[in-house]
């Protein structure tokens, strides 16, 4: 018999998709279950709990997850998100339902012995039921109580070598794509980037010292398979600054229809026949790209490395051989002020090892919106209400056409006084001399 | 449930305390054929729908078999996803930006065991556990939020939302039928933990009605200058009320805030501020679709996902509205555009007049931009448009 019956929630056990709900009844019977083996340190129906008080959002519409509070580990201002139930009395097991954020090894990869030991601390102290995984990067534990979160952090540093991400107006979890590991379009090192990056800026992730929340997203190529374009404060996408690496009789063999585009990825329906005209020369961005004497020919020049040509023929083009990255400044969702997407504001950096000149470009962002940004402001918020000239300004930036879309249409200019011959400072009687009132 | 100690003191926290480590590195956990190969790959392809394959310079070759995943699930079907993982791919296993899992094999002939054997897992209510699917031209996991499971803020539930749509949507998971791939995330309310602004298709839940002032609590709860502050339309000033207490029936003043009703754009920044200004309501609660984003650069520039659809309430448990939305959009992009077109793309060519007319939408005045100067280079200031 279950605790709470669920007549709406067991709607959503049908159909093909993996059903939540049966997750959480499968989790809820298995805690039971285990009850004589798991010294449970929260109470063992907290997945029941969990399901009666879903049930009753269903049936009212309404939430019932009181506001925040503020929980965490000594030393740490983020990495817990304090969570607690407006109906503690009808759902005692959930009554305290704290999240902990625990940062996610680059791109995602586990060996399943480290997976498990986290399931078998995350049975033992919380709910046993996770996110894999939050939005921001990080394996999610949902569920535990107040007392609980210096015991489990103790573990996952002492036993599991592993740390909490962020949370609050600090660096967050840095994010990567999965980049050399396993894709031919990686033109950086994403994971080893994020990797560093991380621990570099440990103190800045873990003790809120910014305006505001701080994303590091890496895609190591302009496909943005991490999306950092849209939704981190610095984006980092992987590009290339010489020639598309071509090899002709791979090409010749997507134009003979011996290998299907786009890595296969339209099998699904019949597109017809490969036109290399049509599918990749006519939908070139720039039109930089033509066959001559059956050669494709590419005038790199022009090329602006949207990747389209790379996507559909994988096998017969390969990115260029002088690698780096590009840096967009102030990407993020809606609130406040509308949704804004990363500006483009260093072009070309090289990504090596020990990556100072990355170092020193995010520390004249962070130096410049920690002095200027009001609170809860982000970044992009800062730019806009500051200008993209005064990012430069800070970065030591030398503006460029490649940093607007098109320049102003307005002649508005903040002309600086230094710029101008005489400066600002001019006699009223000797203007007088020359104009009668 | 007695307490058991992991060996912290709270009498002396810093004695040994471990910090500042950061995650463990990435190194540690790729499989073989990975690491003996980054940065050395060639090409791939998709051999079948949720089947990749990458070549490497070696010649070595790695499978990869994507398969779904809830994004919420509980250690019991972690620690199946590992018995596969230990089954088949040495212990090792891989989660992607977008939820899914993938299972990594070394030599062709290891796929079709593993398929079988993850096709063959289903749950006790007849749902896959692990759903093999998407890769390409098709529709790959929603990515999504919180929603009425761990979230104080939601105007909807996430994981019921993307339930019903990825079971309307399913056959799209595991093809590849579509002009270019089809990103669809949801979020459960305007703060957006996620990319779901710049999505092929977004479900965002949104709330409709101002927030209620509980004037008893709200100046124990709130700080009210930064409740004040942290309304971008300036509709609430703080205020004083008078109020019987409950207990004595003594009347007495308390300090609080006035909002102006006709000013809330009901983006919640003030409830995130101030606990006692709370928005959830069943009926003003629900969801708005927005259509068109995207992130990649490739063909088009990134873009901004737009409101094509301004409410859809929240009928629990199956949403049968938002079901048959999502299925007109689909179909009627995978009938309009042409090979490599992004939703987006697709609209902007053929026009927003005639992505109304074919997803058979109605188009409101909701869905015009009036918030701020951005508003303005929205509306179409040409006599370029079609009847």
């Amino acid at each position: 018999m279950p605790k709470h019956e669920t007549p709406l929630l067991d709607q959503l056990e049908s159909g093909p998709w993996p059903s939540f709900v049966s997750d959480l009844k499968r989790q809820s019977e298995a805690r039971h279950a285990k009850k004589n083996e798991i010294e449970y340190q929260i109470p063992e129906d907290v997945v029941d709990d969990l399901l009666g008080v879903l049930e009753l959002s269903y049936k009212e519409g309404e939430v019932h997850w009181k506001h925040g509070g503020i929980v965490g580990v000594f030393g740490y201002g983020g990495g817990v998100i304090g969570r607690y139930c407006d109906q503690p009395e009808q759902f005692p097991g959930v009554a305290h339902f704290h999240t902990m954020r625990v940062n996610q090894p680059a791109a995602k990869y586990y060996k399943t012995d480290f997976l498990r030991s986290l399931c078998d601390l995350w049975d033992f102290r919380g709910s046993g039921l996770t996110n894999m995984h939050g939005s921001t990067g990080d394996i999610v534990f949902l569920g535990t109580r107040t007392e609980q979160l210096e015991e489990i952090f103790y573990e996952l540093t002492h036993n599991l070598n592993t740390d909490l991400g962020g949370s609050g107006s600090n660096l967050r979890t840095p994010e990567c794509c999965l980049g050399e590991s396993r894709c031919e379009w990686a033109c950086y090192d994403s994971q080893e980037l994020c990797y560093h990056l991380t621990l570099e800026y440990q103190d800045e992730l873990h003790r809120p010292a910014f305006p505001y929340k701080f994303k590091f997203k890496f895609d190591a190529c302009p496909n943005g398979c991490v999306a950092s374009i849209a939704r981190s404060d610095l984006s980092f996408i992987g590009t290339w600054r010489d020639e598309i690496r071509i090899d002709q009789e791979a090409v010749a063999a997507y134009v003979g229809g011996e290998i299907a585009p786009n890595g296969g990825a339209h099998a699904g329906k019949d597109w017809g026949p490969f036109d290399i005209q049509k599918e990749v020369n006519d939908l070139c961005p720039t039109e930089c790209m033509w066959m001559e004497d059956g050669k494709l020919k590419i005038n790199d020049k022009e090329c602006t490395r949207c990747m389209h040509c790379l996507n559909v023929m994988p096998r017969a083009l390969r990115i260029g051989n002088d690698r780096g990255l590009s840096i967009l400044c102030g990407a993020k969702a809606p609130i406040l002020d509308g949704a804004q997407m990363g500006s483009l504001l260093v072009p070309f950096i090289k990504a090596e090892d020990p990556y100072d000149e990355i170092k020193e470009v995010i520390e004249n962002v962070w130096d410049w919106w920690m002095e200027e940004g009001k609170n809860r402001e982000r970044i992009g918020e800062t730019m806009k209400r500051m200008g993209f000239q005064k990012l430069l300004e800070v970065t030591g930036i030398k503006p460029m056409p490649q940093h607007v879309q098109e320049p102003r249409t307005n002649p508005y200019i903040f002309w600086k006084e230094e710029e101008v011959p005489g400066g600002f400072d001019r006699d009223i009687a000797d203007y007088r001399s020359r104009h009668q009132k | 449930m007695a307490f058991i100690s992991s060996g912290y003191n709270p009498d002396k926290p810093m004695e040994d305390r471990i910090s500042d480590i950061g995650p463990r590195h990435y190194s540690e956990f790729l499989p073989p054929v990975i690491k003996n190969n980054k940065g050395k790959w060639l090409w791939h392809e998709i051999i079948e729908p949720g089947v990749l394959m990458h070549k490497a310079e070696s010649g070595d070759e790695v499978y990869t078999v994507r398969v779904g995943s809830p994004r919420l699930m509980g250690t019991e079907t972690i620690r199946e996803a590992l018995e596969i993982a230990d089954k088949h791919c040495d212990g090792y296993i891989r989660f992607t930006t977008r939820n899914n899992i993938e299972y990594m094999v070394d030599s062709k002939d290891k796929v079709g065991p593993l398929k079988e054997d993850l096709a063959s897992r289903k749950h006790s209510g007849g749902s896959f556990m692990f759903p093999v699917g998407g890769t390409g031209a098709g529709l790959t996991n929603i990515v999504h939020t919180q929603g009425w499971v761990h979230c104080h803020t939601p105007a909807t539930d996430a994981s019921g939302t993307v339930k019903v749509v990825l079971d309307e949507l399913f056959e799209d998971f595991q093809q590849m039928r579509l002009p270019a791939q089809l990103r669809i995330s949801m979020a459960c309310c305007l703060n957006m933990c996620g990319a779901v602004h710049c999505s092929d298709i977004a479900i965002l839940g949104y709330h409709r009605k101002p927030p209620l002032i509980d004037h008893e609590h709200l100046e124990n709860l709130c700080e009210i200058p930064l409740a004040v502050s942290a309304c971008p339309t300036a509709a609430i000033r703080p205020s004083k009320t008078e109020i019987t207490d409950p207990k004595t029936g003594e009347k007495k003043s308390v300090k609080t805030v006035a909002i102006k009703n006709e000013r809330c754009m009901f983006c919640g920044n003030c409830y995130t501020m101030c606990p006692a200004l709370p928005l959830t309501d069943a009926e003003g609660d629900g969801l708005v679709i927005m259509a068109g984003g995207k992130v990649s650069n490739r063909i088009s520039n990134p873009k901004f996902s737009k409101v094509v659809v301004a409410f859809i309430p929240n009928e629990t448990p199956r949403w049968p509205q938002l079901a048959k939305v999502m299925r007109q959009m689909v179909e009627a992009y995978a009938k309009g555009a042409r090979k490599y077109e992004r939703v987006g793309d697709w609209a902007e060519r053929i026009g927003w007049e005639r992505f109304f007319e074919a997803c058979d939408l109605e188009f409101t005045h909701h869905l015009i931009d009036d918030f701020r100067d951005p508003a303005y280079y929205t509306w179409r200031q040409t006599t370029n448009f079609k009847f």
